[in-house]
């Protein structure tokens, strides 16, 4: 079975809810959100205008579902949707958007518009409309178990450096364990010391943790290709995994959309509400200082700033909690002037990274976090998102700029009170 | 009545002469000169031409004819206690015929008016009161004519026409709905005679005899678009009442009887129609200059102004609809409710039908077409 | 048909229908919206959607931050006063309220006229500079549909009819009463079936928006 213009109106037709109709019923085309949204800023290009990226999703809400709509396309005075207007929304949804949600903050008459361009998706890839990169991730997560492509022997491997060059041990399906933590592939290829940094910060802290050889992947392709089947599909094996190992806790790693993936949406798209608890590697290092059990030595003392992934603040609620931990081992902490629930996306997010069709246009829009950094002078930026992190190297070095990413998990691990 | 016939031979023919030899002053005619000057807002300079003109008009033969009416607009003219200025050009016109007014009666009365008719045809000045009903001509008959033909036939031989009062000019209150004489307006029927409208339930004497003089010395007066003398109607009640202050204010009488009724505040909300009523009643007041209704604590009716008696309840503001909002309300509440549940229930058995045939999407069936 | 006869006849029937109309296509709305349903969520409340929906319906009627107000400053300002202004002629003028009165069954405080014309006149320029500015700045331009420019011009109608019938403009107040009561009427016919909705629409949204954040312990 194939992709086709019908499933994609028929997903259109799912999706639309009580929300939506009263976000289209609202907007008055103002025009804050192009504002808000840094395709726009960093572009000038009109068509980015989130608004406007949501008009096929408008037009089978208004042909489908208001009277006057019905009566209008009855009358043939509204052209029905055609696979050429998906194809044209295409650089719109996918390449433009990182489902940042800064437009959703915005808004005047309160439209959540990411939340409409998530379902947006929904009809864009059954119709088969998603970007071939974007298709590729998807397969990739599924049939290999990582978008990036990254099986169990790569990541029993990276375990077995950390365990000899730390001496600790890494363990894999612990029965009982309190925490089962959760990997993004860039971790494994790109960043292993987030793996380090967790083992030594458990050990010291005294808990429990396992990892999953069934499930190991946090990212979920199919959150970014806008497919609930496939999310379901991904985000499944992390919940039966966490149920056969039976443990207290699921750890998101430093990823923002895997948050949202299995924070947020995983409970909704399995169908039913979860035994465990799920939170940010950030939410469980926070509990522990609160708890005594990160315990700090010493202070960075170059001038450092935190780039809060969209997926955490503004879609997920971990707000408070990197500041109190930067405040624990940073003396020159500094914020940006957009930061918090209002900071600017890396540009990388929602699949724009797995996305070749958005290589050109995601570097542009890096351009708005190079005048954030620019303002500040800061001697290094800190994020908890592997995703941003290889944006923001990449951004930072296609302008040119001399400037260490770090992560904030690892970055604490460095200051760890050495055990005796 | 042949005393009559005689009278209008013999008599002085121009009204300066009559005037004095019914005893009248020519200060008191100065003086009435010059009240009619000002509420016409005439300009002073032309004060003497307008004592020229009335003292050099001749007499007219005016025949007052009465049809759906109640009288009111004769008693108001003639409650007036003299020596009234509505008096002296009374005494200054030859009122040839006027059923309620003339000694004679019957066959007498009616030969005085054929008389008058014929003695002044195409000169004499006619005055209605009263509507005149089409449904049927027996409705209202004076000495077995009908009001229709009898207004016909006077018309055509009129100089011009007078309509007094609401119910010649404009239907008044035999028209008000459902208007079962099938009364009109004067100006319904005849087209080819100037028509002077002089509204008012009834209209204020001295802006009749205004009317009149103004005729008398200078012939027809300047008309708003419903037919009205300007000098008298060019302004509404509200712009000339002495309590506008407190409307711009927003001190309104909630009740006849509250602290903002006896505080004398703005009766806009207890359905003065001020606001859209054209008259001089603030200005002229009733009864030689005592009062007129809104200073006497109950809002203006808009008795001047077509279709006064159905325009809403007198007690209702003017900014609010005549119908009945709550019962529409309700028709268009379960209307809109069952509608609304129609396409809402559609849309649902849609979504629904939607997720029924929803099939699930696999990794393989991202593409288009040529994918397995 | 003279003024009184006008004035009659937009007092009665043409606001009749005007008001069946404006009260059948709410609710017809309003049940198009809210039976298209929402899917529970499953997912581990960490705020409460109920307080975030609530804070959202009146936050939002504030700019974002001082950031998101400097980067949108006119269509704000622009919208604020002309919002402003509508609200105060429409809710706080005398007749109006006894209008309001006549359906709701209760009034409330009036303004000196004379300050209710001030904001009439300011909302009216407030009116033009916001669409000059559609006609001109780019973004807006882009999204403007003719129905942006329709949902214009019946707001503009009424406000410009109420002004002229205040100060007795042109002509006689029968006619002109006549004229912004039925200037009102446009807009109520069209009310429900055109953006207009979002007088009543933007706090569902906004509550919508607040509950899927407030849910995840976002102040949106």
């Amino acid at each position: 079975m194939s992709a086709s213009l019908e499933r994609g109106i028929n997903a259109f037709k799912e999706h639309l809810d009580a929300p939506i109709a009263a976000f289209f019923s609202s907007c008055v085309h103002c025009g804050l959100c192009a504002d808000a949204c840094l395709f726009y800023t960093e572009t000038g290009d009109l068509q980015y205008t989130p608004i406007h990226k949501l008009e096929p999703l408008r037009r089978i809400w208004e042909q489908e579902y208001t009277l006057l709509g019905i009566l209008k396309k009855a009358l043939g005075l509204s052209k029905p949707l055609t696979d050429k207007d998906l194809q044209d929304w295409q650089p719109l949804l996918y390449n433009s958007c990182t489902l940042c949600g800064r437009c959703s903050m915005v808004c005047p008459v309160g439209n959540d518009l990411v939340y409409m361009i998530r379902k947006a998706r929904e009809g864009m890839s059954a119709s088969g409309n998603a970007p071939a990169g974007m298709i590729g991730a998807a397969k990739r997560t599924v049939e290999i178990g990582s978008p990036m492509g990254v099986r169990l022997p790569a990541l029993q491997a990276q375990a077995k450096h950390v365990e000899k060059d730390t001496g600790l041990h890494i363990p894999f399906d612990q029965v009982g364990a309190e925490y089962l933590v959760m990997l993004s592939s860039m971790e494994i290829m790109n960043y292993p010391e987030y793996l380090q940094a967790v083992a030594k910060i458990f050990k010291q802290a005294g808990k429990s943790w396992t990892l999953s050889s069934e499930a190991f992947e946090a990212t979920n392709a199919g959150i970014q290709i806008g497919s609930s089947d496939i999310a379901r599909e991904i985000v499944l094996r992390i919940v039966t995994a966490a149920e056969k190992l039976k443990v207290k806790t699921v750890i998101s790693p430093e990823c923002g959309h895997a948050y949202t993936a299995i924070r947020w949406e995983g409970a909704n798209l399995v169908g039913r509400a979860f035994t465990f608890k799920v939170q940010h590697i950030l939410e469980v290092l926070d509990e522990l200082r609160e708890q005594g059990l990160l315990k700090t030595q010493g202070f960075e003392e170059e001038k450092l700033t935190f780039h809060d992934p969209c997926q955490l603040v503004r879609r997920g609620g971990v707000i408070q909690q990197p500041r109190n931990l930067m405040n624990l081992i940073a003396h020159n902490f500094v914020e940006m002037n957009d930061h918090g629930k209002m900071n600017w996306c890396c540009g990388a997010g929602g699949g724009v990274s797995a996305n070749e069709d958005a290589d050109e246009i995601k570097m542009k829009a890096f351009n708005r976090k190079k005048i954030q950094l620019d303002e500040l002078q800061v001697e290094g930026l800190v994020t908890a998102c592997a995703n941003c992190r290889i944006q923001l190297e990449a951004g930072l070095e296609e302008y040119e700029m001399e400037l260490p990413v770090y992560g904030l998990t690892e970055l604490l691990a460095d200051h760890l009170v050495e055990d005796k | 009545m042949t005393t009559r016939i005689k009278d209008l031979n013999t008599a002085p023919n121009n009204v300066g002469k009559y005037l004095s030899t019914q005893g009248i002053s020519r200060r008191g005619f100065l003086k009435f000169c010059t009240t009619m000057a000002s509420m016409m807002a005439v300009s002073p300079t032309l004060l003497p031409q307008l004592v020229e003109a009335l003292e050099n008009a001749p007499r007219p033969s005016v025949i007052w004819l009465s049809f759906q009416e109640c009288t009111g607009c004769t008693e108001s003219l003639t409650r007036a206690h003299s020596p009234t200025v509505e008096g002296l050009i009374f005494d200054a016109i030859s009122l040839d015929y006027h059923h309620t007014l003339q000694a004679a009666s019957g066959e007498a009365a009616e030969l005085a008016r054929e008389e008058a008719m014929k003695a002044h045809w195409g000169k004499y000045l006619l005055v209605v009161d009263g509507s005149i009903p089409l449904g049927n001509p027996g409705f209202s008959t004076i000495a077995g004519m009908s009001n229709l033909d009898m207004l016909l036939e006077a018309a055509k031989g009129a100089a011009a026409i007078i309509a007094a009062g609401t119910c010649a000019a404009y239907g008044g209150i035999p028209k008000a709905n459902p208007n079962p004489t099938g009364a009109v307006a004067v100006q319904d029927l005849i087209k080819d005679k100037p028509i002077i409208n002089v509204p008012g339930c009834p209209p204020i004497p001295v802006v009749i005899t205004g009317v009149l003089a103004h005729f008398l010395a200078f012939g027809l007066p300047e008309l708003d678009s419903l037919g009205r003398p300007k000098a008298f109607y060019g302004q509404s009640i509200h712009d000339r009442c002495y309590r506008r202050p407190f409307y711009e204010r927003g001190q309104f009488a909630e009740t006849f009887d509250d602290e903002g009724a006896k505080q004398g505040w703005c009766l806009f909300k207890l359905g003065c129609k001020g606001p859209s009523t054209y008259n001089a009643c603030a200005t002229t007041k009733w009864n030689q200059g005592t009062s007129f209704p809104i200073e006497s604590g109950h809002g203006c009716l808009g008795c001047s102004e077509p279709n006064f008696w159905d325009a809403g309840s007198f007690y209702k503001a003017l900014s609010v609809p005549t119908g009945d909002l709550g019962k529409i309300a309700g028709y268009a509440l379960a209307a809109g409710g069952i509608a609304g549940a129609a396409a809402g229930l559609l849309a649902q058995h849609k979504k629904g039908q939607a997720i029924k045939e929803h099939k699930i999407v696999t990794v393989n069936d991202l593409e288009k077409g040529n994918s397995a | 048909m003279n003024g009184a006869e006008f004035l009659l006849w937009t007092r009665g029937t043409a606001f009749d229908i005007a008001f069946a109309v404006f009260v059948f296509g709410l609710i017809l709305r309003f049940l198009e919206i809210f039976l298209l349903g929402r899917k529970p969520d499953l997912s581990a409340p960490r705020g409460s959607a109920m307080l975030g929906g609530v804070r959202t319906v009146f936050r939002r009627s504030l700019p974002a931050d001082g950031n998101s107000f400097r980067r949108s400053s006119f269509t704000i300002v622009a919208g604020y006063v002309f919002h402003f202004g509508l609200l105060v002629s429409l809710l706080l003028l005398a007749p109006h309220i006894e209008l309001f009165k006549s359906i709701l069954g209760f009034g409330w405080f009036a303004l000196p006229s004379p300050i209710v014309d001030f904001f009439t006149a300011m909302s009216l320029i407030a009116l033009i500079a916001v669409l000059l500015h559609r006609i001109t700045h780019p973004v807006l331009k882009f999204l403007s549909t003719p129905e942006d420019y329709l949902v214009w011009f019946v707001t503009f109608l009424p406000l410009l009819t109420g002004y002229m019938t205040f100060h007795h403009l042109f002509l006689p107040y029968p006619w002109l009463l006549g004229i912004h009561i039925l200037s009102v009427e446009l807009l109520l016919l069209l009310f429900p079936f055109t953006k207009l909705m979002h007088t009543f629409t933007l706090f569902i949204a906004r509550w919508y928006n607040g509950a899927i954040a407030g849910r995840k312990g976002v102040e949106s």
